[in-house]
């Protein structure tokens, strides 16, 4: 690669980080509509459930997207109603809201379309550290990775598809009434 | 001696007054007795066996604390066994579902086959010098099985009535969550994925809760505005509340109790599942075939419920079952599985997926906010004086109603119609009636009431 290139996909890298770090600031100032916008309206958000399995049988570790029971596999409709459903202020599992903090690292950009220097599409991974509080001393520790496909349209990078890997087996949590 | 450090004793639940103490859910000797008395002597839900359809399948589950090894031997036989190995304890199985010929204890590799024998002793000939009697030592197995249109349950006590004697009357109620919508006899499967979760709150918050607690309405109002049902709508199809009788029914000798509704004569089931023509289609040719396969029992429609003392049953939508596992007296663990019908086309079965995720469980819309007011109901009952001040389960006490008929129609167990009055308690007061016979019950002699009636005619 040459030094154009490399500064190019610097760049882009750059700004990748920067969009996801934005979302993380959308998400824990509860600018939950704001938020929602960056969504594609095609997103799938899907998180699926974790299986102890043998060494050698990890393809049925997770529970399938479009087949099986899993923490969430859904489009933006019903995360459009999740959002509606924290601001009616009577979602009593996020009332007093929590207080809520989205750590993102170890971002890579694992495959970028067509081009680094004319990026539409971009699967980057990276890990999570969601901190929740709540109440007086309620408080989760979640962490896992992330993959996430980011499309550019108008100028402007959309969340077109998340999966979310939680590095648990039994939810330790009681409700995951936040967005990852 | 203060309150705090009394295990059980009569008076704690107090059904005259429809008051029960707040000791019995945050006590710990309490609990630990609960263990013995209770989860040692009733059935218990242990999965279906559409997770174990082949020789050596098994499936990693639970009964109160203790992890069991649900599986199907080479023989094609169903068992369950307590998952920890004779000689020194290890969990001979921590992976949770999958194929083997043997489970091998990783300590020090005595293994078992899936008929539980020991089968391998490591320095059998050397160290026991053959002497070990491999015929005693294999794998605890539950005394009681039953297998009951695909599900699995068991108990630990070889003296309980066998399980459709458990069940009594409730199993017309039962079937409401097995049977296909079509009234096909055990039509239905679990979809793939058992969801876990813990709530920190005692064990019997959410078992009264599914009991039939028609009065949270306001827990749920946020979901209800948003609308997440399967008709686009409010959290469920409930066009039944307009037109049937809704009913609290409880087996008193029994402990299991549910919510139905009793639609009139000749009159059809009102319409679900609208959001989709293809699911509301499919749900009116089920709906049709009821009727014909049913009759006058097609008009009995299912609403949670519970069989004592803590498997869950959400019949219609969704479509559950779930284990409330205690973990100490101030913490649950869930575990809930999705049944569809098996012959549902795949389109009806994806929508019922996306319904049930967004409804149930910890991601569901509806159930975070039970469980917010669990864990913080439990938190605040735990207090000296708090615990001093029993809970109010006085709603309907004295309505009741046995022998009750519907248009002809005439339910099994003890009733309480609640159309006009909204809700009752009735319900969660059967939970209790139950589980203090058997914190007082010296043997499932006592238990099993229904036998003595019977011997004295």
């Amino acid at each position: 690669m040459s030094r154009d290139e490399d500064l190019t996909r610097l760049l882009l890298k750059q700004e990748i980080d920067e969009f996801l770090y934005h979302e993380a600031d959308l998400l824990d100032d509860r600018r939950y509509e704001e938020w929602l916008a960056l969504v594609a309206d095609d997103v799938r958000y899907w998180m699926p459930m974790r299986r102890n399995v043998k060494f050698g049988e990890e393809e049925h570790e997770f529970t399938r997207a479009g087949q099986d029971i899993n923490w969430f596999d859904e489009g933006k409709e019903t995360l459009t109603r999740r959002v509606k459903q924290i601001l009616t202020g009577i979602h009593w599992a996020e009332e007093p809201v929590s207080r809520i903090s989205h750590m993102v690292s170890n971002i890579r950009l694992v495959e970028v379309n067509p081009s680094v220097e004319a990026p539409a599409e971009v699967t980057v991974k990276c890990r999570f550290l969601i901190y929740r509080n709540r109440v007086e001393t309620e408080t989760d520790f979640l962490v896992g990775k992330r993959e996430d496909l980011l499309r550019r349209v108008d100028g402007q990078w959309n969340i077109a598809r998340r999966k979310i890997v939680l590095d648990q087996n039994v939810l330790l949590t009681k409700n995951l009434t936040f967005f990852f | 001696m203060t309150a705090a450090n009394q295990g059980y004793r009569p008076g704690l639940v107090d059904m005259a007054a429809g008051q029960i103490s707040r000791e019995i859910f945050v006590n710990e000797e309490i609990y630990e007795e609960e263990l013995e008395r209770l989860f040692a002597r009733v059935w218990l839900f242990v999965g279906h066996e559409s997770q174990i359809p082949k020789q050596g399948d098994y499936f990693v589950s639970g009964m109160g604390e203790e992890s069991v090894i649900l599986c199907r031997d080479r023989a094609g036989k169903v068992h369950v066994f307590l998952n920890s190995c004779r000689h020194r304890g290890m969990k001979v199985c921590r992976y949770d579902e999958g194929n083997t010929p043997v489970f091998t204890c990783p300590y020090h590799g005595w293994s078992y086959g899936t008929d539980g024998k020991l089968v391998g002793v490591p320095y059998f000939r050397e160290a026991y010098h053959e002497k070990l009697d491999k015929a005693q030592w294999g794998l605890v197995e539950v005394p009681q099985l039953c297998l009951y249109k695909g599900t699995v349950w068991a108990s630990w006590d070889p003296s309980a009535p066998p399980f459709l004697e458990y069940l009594g009357d409730f199993v017309r109620y039962l079937d409401l969550t097995l049977d296909g919508w079509d009234g096909s006899e055990g039509g239905t499967e679990i979809l793939g994925g058992i969801q876990k979760w813990r709530i920190p709150c005692n064990w019997k918050f959410p078992a009264e809760n599914f009991c039939g607690d028609s009065y949270h309405n306001i827990s749920h109002r946020s979901v209800d505005l948003v609308g997440i049902g399967p008709s686009g709508s409010g959290r469920r199809d409930m066009q039944e509340r307009q037109m049937a009788r809704r009913l609290h029914v409880a087996l008193y000798e029994r402990g299991h109790q549910t919510g139905v509704y009793v639609l009139p004569k000749d009159l059809p089931t009102p319409p679900s599942y609208q959001h989709s023509s293809v699911v509301a289609e499919y749900f009116a040719h089920c709906e049709e075939e009821r009727r014909r396969r049913r009759g006058e029992w097609a008009r009995l429609i299912g609403s949670p419920g519970e069989i004592f003392p803590n498997t869950a049953l959400h019949p219609r939508q969704p479509r559950t079952i779930a284990a409330w596992h205690p973990r100490g007296p101030h913490q649950t663990e869930v575990w809930r599985w999705y049944l569809v019908d098996a012959a549902a086309p795949a389109e009806v079965k994806d929508f019922l997926r996306d319904y049930y995720i967004r409804y149930s469980g910890p991601g569901g819309m509806t159930e975070q906010d039970d469980m917010e007011n669990w864990n913080y109901a439990h938190a605040a009952s735990r207090g000296t004086i708090a615990r001093r001040y029993p809970y109010s389960y006085e709603q309907g006490l004295g309505f009741e109603t046995e022998n009750y008929e519907f248009q002809g129609l005439r339910l099994p167990g003890t009733v309480m119609d609640i159309t006009e009055t909204k809700s009752s308690e009735h319900n969660l007061r059967n939970l209790y009636r139950r589980w203090a016979e058997f914190m007082d019950a010296g043997s499932w002699g006592e238990l099993a009431t229904w036998r003595i009636a019977r011997a004295a005619e």
